[in-house]
């Protein structure tokens, strides 16, 4: 590891850290170790969606069927073209392409806006429809109780997602910021990496999501 | 105080010993490592205790060999253990062919039994000695726990399913009962006596009365309900013939099989939209929050009841499920 | 060495003084300084319920509290003690003061998370305080369904929510911890050069991250069954009362390494420093703590032998069980060896890791009894499972972290306490542990259960005895914090090294100063060398 000292002290550089490279070690190993608890904590929810849907098919083909398809595929379109909008600020910061950077993450977040509003709307849709459990829950096809596993996973685990969303914009718009500061530059790019893989990490939780959850037996007619 | 204070439980299942042998064999063990430990910690603190303020230890080199051998020493002492362990509680997961079978049905803070000739029990359980009983358990709330230490049996009782636990009483006695999962408010309340009594007076109990099998309750209540007038024993009903089914595997609408026992007819009366009989409209009505764990015991052996009787011939081949070796009957 | 006059001139102590420089500060032993506060209080909570439960026991018919009381007593003495002491313990105390300064680095990696991880563990806390005042929660520490999430009538959603936030203070500790160690070493300072504590706090790291989101997933979902009646635990909707079990002891087993693994760290530490050698077998000590860390992530279903898993399930589980005893088994063997021609001290912080020894180890060796399925249905949930994890938790990590808490007190505080009085509670608390927790053993076989406040009068005679053990142990934890507290005022001054101990914590000034190493130290030997001169102990 380089010991080398860069002269004079960068304001970025922490005071426990000898130099910035073994900075940006650190906050990329942090990530990613933050990232693997994660996938722990969706992990529980997996695990209960996995044995309730081997229990009840049916009632899972029945509430995947209530759902808006079309909403869950565009906001995949959408949270896939926010990783790329993201990928591309990474680059842009990495190189010191100011505007650029900027630029991206302002999309990135806009697209996060799309997808929540989407959500939002699908949501407030299951709402008129009676399929929130603990508000009023029906559901018909003779599935009642086990429909309502269904439902209360759906919305336990795009809850969950989406407030990992909004603690993404959040980010995003401290990162703006610090875009719009100058604080980050082509040495002192690392937040946006963090950041990205953070955004990275949500898109691949979508990616499971959207089909556990919307194209169960979608393939079976009738 | 002293003289009651007993060190050991009372010995009165055929699986007692073979636990408590187990244990025994675990405590020499365990006294052994433990001592040895402790022996050697308290020799080496009094040899090697520090003469000099600066005096350093000896380095001694150790080595893999040691190493491996305190690893595979004890590996070898786990497992023996293990299979130890293991064979006797397979022999605890599987009762005999023959057994007395009884229903337990837990609930804050009780038991309640209930045997096939109709005697009903609470918190108490009268068994003949030296005959394998079964108990087939259900909770109607929370999760309790059947357990007799003289026994040396257990199993959560649980809501929503059956679990089954069986024992062979050696010698007559009153035996504590106790719920040991805990289960709230009179949790330590929840206890009761297995009264294991010899053959004579057993009977003479048994003669006391009762109120009808639980089998002739379920009829009553299969005539109260109306179930049968779609489950006829003549397959002109709406619903699949039920005599001579219990115990068989049928097939389910989306080509799953499933085993006719307890809990496929305690989930069918329940639940009937969780799986419908290939070759069956989903239009059974859910008997959920309209009979209770007693009623669905009734019912059950009611069906079993059914099992003695000479099979109908059914139009619809594809219910009674394929013999050995035939392809399934094609679904409608 | 004669006992310095003097405390250094500039130490993290005095460098600021005031609620905001304490409230605010990044450095990780004024961190560990705040755990230690916190905790302590915890701990006296949970211990104070823990006394009346004795009391309430030293009867056979529940005379003292009502039922609903008692519930909540264990259920809170539980709560408290799990996740709000022993959880934390070593690692966010000593873990957090010791880490950076045994591999030579200024502090943590992220600082201001550590400091976030405080308070975070503060929030969580106060939740369930906010419970306990708002009239407590009964559904036992483990909060099985559906009792907890369809029967209870308490306040079990403050309180999972409690425990759902202060899991993130363990997973942000574990964190940092794993960065920590990963990226800041010295030079010089590789993996196996390292001290022992960090291979076990490095272990605790990974599972405080793999395995507490789960726990808080869990606590999740029975929060949200509460409000929202989702079913994923109620039959009546179709739910899994056992899958509750799985989720909740997927965590809470490894937990239980979180809980002993420190302190099987601080015991090495002890070792080497009190017999003035490299700990015996170094290198299998510091892999069976990997091993120890790994296995226990497979072992989570022996909790439900009784609960209905198969039978194939219970047998591989039991099997498990018994390959993650191996490598407890080895540190034992190694820490004895490392007391043959050893030049031991009897100080107090080796009189408490001789009892650890001697204490894990029967603990340990009751787990044997535990895994054999056949014999585990028969003491499940009785007073047998009780005295098992007792004499690991309490044996085990509490004299650990006592040990270590009067090892490193020297250095956390730069002075000395009084050496007559700690072996005296040492003795006191041993001898009330065994008193407290040996009977219990003997109840649990006789078929008492666990949880229950009433029970056959017959019993008697072994609860009383464990009811006056209980009552020694209070006494024994009361004195050290007289005397630590004593100390810090009028405790003679330590100096840089007291113990004549080898270790990078003792080069720096005791206290340390705020930076650690005025000079960033290379190391280029192993951990223990004790060959060199050292300093003479002071007696």
């Amino acid at each position: 590891m380089s010991r080398e000292r860069i002269a004079p002290h960068p304001p970025a550089l922490a005071h426990q850290f000898d130099d910035l490279a073994q900075q940006h070690d650190v906050a990329t190993l942090g990530i990613w170790v933050f990232l693997a608890t994660e996938i722990l904590f969706f992990g529980g929810l997996f695990v209960t969606y996995l044995v309730y849907r081997r229990w009840y098919p049916e009632a899972f083909v029945a509430g995947s069927r209530a759902l808006l398809v079309w909403a869950g595929t565009t906001n995949t379109a959408v949270l896939i073209t926010s990783s790329l909008t993201m990928a591309l600020g990474v680059q842009a910061a990495q190189t010191g392409q100011r505007r650029r950077l900027m630029l991206f993450l302002a999309l990135t977040m806009a697209l996060g806006c799309v997808f929540l509003g989407i959500k939002g709307f699908e949501y407030y849709t299951e709402y008129l429809e009676h399929h929130v459990p603990g508000l009023a829950f029906q559901f018909d096809a003779g599935q009642w109780g086990h429909a309502q596993l269904f439902f209360s996973l759906y919305f336990l685990m795009t809850g969950l997602h989406a407030l990992h969303i909004i603690i993404g914009l959040g980010v995003l718009a401290v990162m703006l910021w610090w875009s719009y500061r100058g604080v980050i530059t082509r040495e002192y790019s690392n937040p946006i990496e963090v950041t990205g893989l953070y955004w990275h990490f949500i898109d691949i939780v979508w990616i499971f999501l959207f089909p556990l959850l919307y194209l169960v037996g979608r393939h079976v007619h009738g | 105080m002293w003289s009651g204070t007993p060190l050991f439980p009372e010995s009165a299942s055929t699986m007692s010993g073979r636990v408590d042998n187990l244990f025994f064999f675990l405590l020499a063990v365990a006294a052994f490592f433990s001592l040895l430990i402790a022996g050697l910690i308290v020799v080496y603190a009094v040899k090697y205790r520090r003469r000099a303020p600066d005096s350093v230890g000896t380095v001694v080199h150790g080595g893999t060999l040691i190493e491996i051998v305190w690893v595979v020493v004890p590996a070898l002492v786990a497992l023996v253990i293990f299979v130890w362990g293991a064979s006797v509680f397979v022999a605890m997961s599987r009762p005999p062919d023959e057994t007395l079978n009884v229903y337990v049905v837990g609930k804050q803070w009780m038991w309640k039994f209930q045997h096939l000739d109709g005697q009903r029990e609470i918190n108490e359980l009268h068994v003949p000695v030296n005959r394998a009983v079964k108990l087939i358990m259900t909770s109607e709330d929370v999760i309790h726990d059947f357990f007799v230490p003289a026994f040396r049996v257990k199993a959560d009782v649980i809501p929503g399913r059956y679990t089954t636990l069986w024992f062979q009483g050696t010698k007559p006695g009153r035996y504590r009962l106790e719920c040991s999962q805990y289960c709230g408010t009179r949790h330590s309340g929840m206890t009761g006596e297995v009264v294991v009594m010899a053959p004579a007076d057993y009977q003479t109990w048994l003669s006391g009365g009762s109120e009808g099998s639980l089998a002739s309750g379920g009829e009553k209540l299969f005539a109260d309900l109306a179930c049968n007038t779609c489950h006829r024993p003549d397959a002109q009903g709406r619903g699949p013939v039920l005599v001579g089914l219990f115990g068989k595997t049928v097939f389910t609408e989306t080509g799953a099989r499933v085993t006719v026992d307890e809990a496929y007819v305690r989930e069918s009366i329940l639940h009937p939209s969780a799986k419908i009989a290939a070759g069956y409209q989903p239009i059974m009505p859910a008997f959920q929050g309209l009979v209770s764990e007693e009623q669905l015991l009734e019912l059950i052996e009611y069906v079993k009841s059914l099992r003695g009787q000479p099979e109908v011939p059914t139009a619809r081949p594809a219910l009674a499920g394929p013999a050995p070796g035939e392809a399934p009957a094609v679904k409608k | 060495m004669p006992s310095p006059a003097l405390l250094p001139p500039h130490h993290y102590l005095n460098d600021g003084y005031g609620i905001r420089s304490w409230l605010l500060t990044r450095d990780h032993k004024r961190i560990a300084l705040l755990y230690l506060a916190a905790i302590t209080v915890f701990f006296f909570i949970g211990g104070a319920f823990a006394v009346v439960i004795r009391l309430e026991l030293a009867t056979p018919i529940g005379d003292l509290v009502s039922d609903e009381t008692y519930n909540k007593l264990f259920t809170m003495h539980g709560v408290m003690m799990v996740f709000f002491f022993l959880i934390p313990s070593i690692p966010a105390t000593l873990g957090n003061f010791l880490i950076p300064m045994m591999i030579g680095a200024k502090d943590l990696a992220f600082p201001k998370l550590n400091l976030a991880s405080w308070y975070i563990y503060v929030l969580g806390g106060l939740f369930t305080l906010y419970a306990l005042i708002a009239g407590g929660v009964d559904t036992g520490w483990t909060f099985y369904t559906p009792f907890s999430t369809v029967s209870s009538t308490t306040n079990v959603i403050p309180t999972a929510l409690g425990i759902f936030i202060t899991g993130f203070s363990s997973i942000l500790t574990g964190l940092n911890f794993i960065v920590t160690i990963h990226r800041m070493r010295a030079p010089g300072m590789t993996w196996f050069r390292m001290p022992l504590f960090l291979w076990s706090m490095y272990a605790t790291s990974v599972i405080f991250v793999l395995g507490t989101p789960v726990l808080a997933i869990t606590m999740l979902l029975v929060a949200a069954e509460r409000l929202f009646h989702f079913g994923f635990f109620d039959p009546a909707l179709g739910g899994d009362p056992v899958l509750f079990q799985h989720l909740f002891w997927f965590y809470s087993h490894p937990a239980v390494y979180i809980m002993v693994l420190p302190a099987m760290g601080v015991v090495s530490e002890i070792m080497a420093a009190f017999c003035r050698k490299p700990v015996f077998g170094y290198s299998a000590v510091a892999f069976s703590s990997v091993a120890i860390g790994v296995l226990g992530f497979l072992v989570w279903g022996h909790h439900l032998f009784v609960a209905g898993e198969s039978v194939y399930a219970a047998l591989t589980f039991s099997a498990l069980s018994y390959l993650v005893a191996i490598p407890s088994g080895v540190k034992v063997f190694n820490w004895t060896a490392t007391m043959y021609k050893g030049s031991i001290a009897w100080d107090t912080p080796m009189l408490y890791a001789m009892g650890f020894i001697g204490l894990f180890t029967i603990g340990g060796l009751t787990g044997l009894f535990l895994a054999a399925v056949g014999l585990d249905i028969h003491v499940h949930d009785t007073y047998f499972i009780i005295a098992h994890f007792h004499y690991i938790m309490v044996g085990g990590a509490l004299m650990g972290y006592l040990g270590g808490l009067h090892y490193w007190w020297p250095k956390i505080s730069g002075r000395l306490y009084n050496e007559f009085l700690a072996k005296l509670s040492a003795g006191i608390i041993f001898l009330g542990f065994n008193l407290t927790f040996f009977p219990q053993f003997i109840l649990g076989y006789l078929g008492m259960p666990r949880r229950y406040h009433s029970y056959p009068p017959e019993f008697q005679m072994l609860n009383v005895l464990s009811s006056a053990g209980a009552s020694i142990l209070g006494i024994g934890y009361l004195i050290p914090m007289a005397y630590l507290m004593w100390s810090l005022r009028y405790g003679r001054v330590a100096g840089s090294n007291p113990w004549g101990a080898v270790g990078l914590e003792w080069t720096t000034t005791s206290p340390p100063p705020t930076e650690n190493f005025a000079v960033p130290p290379v190391v280029t030997c192993d951990a223990y060398q004790y060959d060199a001169p050292v300093e003479p102990h002071v007696a």
